[in-house]
């Protein structure tokens, strides 16, 4: 199976603006392979440096060492993110602008035919369930409705690799029941999904692969079955993992 | 370069939604129509003196609104954060410096062809006179002047992070320039030579806005400039606002953004 994001011995430094703090070291040496057709779910902490590594991979924070490669392309070249597609973990779009204007807008950037992206926007409208609001101004739309057309921006390009930062949090049972199936549905087609979560029940039931990121560093790798061996279930073996003693049986 | 055309696209259809656009330019258009009908005196010095406001009036005007509108463009992307799902796409960061640039250029542009529209046909119904060469001209070479003032916003909006202060920074240093760009060489030449040699290299090293205001030539019904010398300008202008340009390259490039 081909290797389609990689980073190797990534290693992110913040320089904090307070000097006595120093530096904040938020990836210590990561190296993460995500073969094409996965999901692979990355799981840790809060803090433990799963939004670092994406916008590693994105390109809107520079490693202070190591590479991180997509399909083989340094990340640094634009070209590496042409057949991506991203969700935030919080973001806002246009709001002066309507989801359909949005959608155009960033089907130009990816350099998408005017035909081409008129069939592909009515269909992502439908997909994400937004036909009816679709000419109206961003700024008049709910926080699950903003969310829905973040995934619909991810998918404008139809893309090979999906890069998803915590999609479901924030969103009400039906809307991760929602994300979920739409994550099942772009694996069926054959594409690699990498997405982040905290959420161990949602990443055993869609992930092929997981890893368990702590403290900058890659802890775990492998199929759920593989890294639950030798602990109750995947639950036990995150929080052994990540340190965390149980002091009282519960 | 459709990239930097989609960019600019957004820039406009945020302006043009934006109402606070709108009061200065409605603004501007009012004031301009109201000293036009202001020809009851027909003394010729007040009907200069009536022009002479009204191009003062759009000249700080689409300079303001090219500096309000630059400034905030890419403070605005980094807090509404639709500066990460942008650079997720294949774009470059210079693709991005370079489209809110074409955006804001091309909209103080817009600002100027319906100002100076309202200009000529004031002018034009209140003396019969059309010397739209002029006209075409000094608005020309405005508008140059506005490319080098929005590559300069655009440069110190990276730098400083808060919109506000690179409004009063810039428009310091547009009136600066303007004021005391056509003035430092003669100053330069009254001073003893250390202080004159500085302000000699500082005289060369300054873009020279005063060049791009040609509002004495349309007030005073000057005959047109020779277009060689409108050419060399505009090089001028593209230089300088390259160079500004390419220094907010530089300074955005590798800036880290967190999300
Ligand atoms: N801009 C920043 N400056 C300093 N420290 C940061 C910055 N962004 C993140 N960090 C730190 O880096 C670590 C990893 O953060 P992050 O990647 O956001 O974690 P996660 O997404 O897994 O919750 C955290 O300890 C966080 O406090
Ligand atoms: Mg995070």
């Amino acid at each position: 199976m081909t290797t389609i994001l990689q980073t190797e011995k990534l290693r992110v430094e913040y320089r904090s603006q307070e000097v006595r703090q120093g530096t904040k070291i938020a990836l210590h040496g990561l190296n993460l392979e995500v073969r094409a057709g996965e999901v692979f779910g990355f799981l840790g902490p809060n803090g433990a440096g799963k939004t670092t590594t994406m916008n590693v991979l994105l390109g809107f924070t520079q490693p202070t060492s190591g590479t991180a490669s997509l399909f083989g392309i340094d990340v640094r070249q634009p070209i590496a993110r042409q057949r991506i597609g991203y969700l935030p973990e919080l973001t806002y779009y246009y709001k002066f602008l309507t989801a359909e204007e949005i959608l155009r807008f960033y089907a130009k950037i990816f350099g998408i035919a005017s035909g081409e992206a008129d069939k592909r926007i009515a269909e992502l409208l439908k997909l994400v369930e937004l036909e009816h609001a679709a000419k109206r101004p961003i700024k008049s739309y709910s926080k699950g409705m903003q969310q829905r057309v973040g995934l619909a921006q991810a998918l404008i390009n139809n893309p090979d690799l999906l890069i998803l930062d915590e999609p479901t949090s924030g969103l009400d049972p039906l809307g991760r029941m929602k994300v979920r199936e739409i994550i099942q549905r772009l694996k069926n087609e054959g594409k690699t999904v990498f997405f982040s979560s905290h959420e161990l029940g949602e990443v055993e039931t869609v992930c092929d692969r997981v890893g368990i990121v702590h403290q900058g560093e890659l802890k775990a790798v492998g199929t759920v079955a593989e890294i639950s061996r030798g602990h109750e279930n995947l639950e036990k073996a995150f929080l052994k993992i990540v340190g965390f003693q149980t002091t009282t049986p519960l | 370069m459709n990239k930097i055309f989609a960019l600019a696209g957004v820039v406009i259809k945020e302006l043009y939604r934006r109402k606070d656009f709108y009061v200065l330019f409605v603004l501007t258009a009012l004031l301009t129509l109201g000293a036009g009908t202001a020809n009851f005196f027909h003394d010729d010095k007040i009907i200069r003196y009536v022009k002479d406001i009204c191009l003062l009036l759009i000249w700080v005007s689409s300079i303001v609104i090219a500096i309000v509108t630059t400034a905030r463009q890419i403070p605005a992307e980094r807090e509404a954060r639709t500066i990460f799902p942008l650079l997720a796409k294949p774009v470059s960061r210079g693709q991005v410096i370079a489209g809110k640039f074409l955006g804001c250029w091309l909209a103080s542009g817009i600002a100027l062809v319906v100002f100076y529209f309202f200009f000529a046909i004031l002018n034009g119904t209140r003396e019969h006179s059309w010397p739209v060469g002029i006209y075409l001209q000094a608005l020309w070479m405005q508008w140059f002047l506005l490319a080098i003032v929005t590559a300069m916003v655009l440069l110190g909006s990276i730098y400083f992070a808060a919109p506000s202060s690179t409004n009063t920074i810039c428009f310091i240093v547009v009136i600066g320039l303007l004021g005391l760009g056509g003035h430092l060489g003669k100053i330069a030449l009254q001073q003893a030579p250390p202080v004159q040699n500085i302000l000699m290299v500082l005289y060369f090293f300054i873009p020279h806005l005063e060049w791009y205001d040609l509002r004495d030539f349309v007030v005073y019904d000057q005959p047109m400039i020779a277009w060689p010398a409108i050419a060399l300008a505009t090089l001028y202008a593209a230089v300088w606002t390259a160079i500004l340009l390419f220094l907010a390259w530089l300074g955005f490039r590798r800036k880290g953004l967190n999300t």
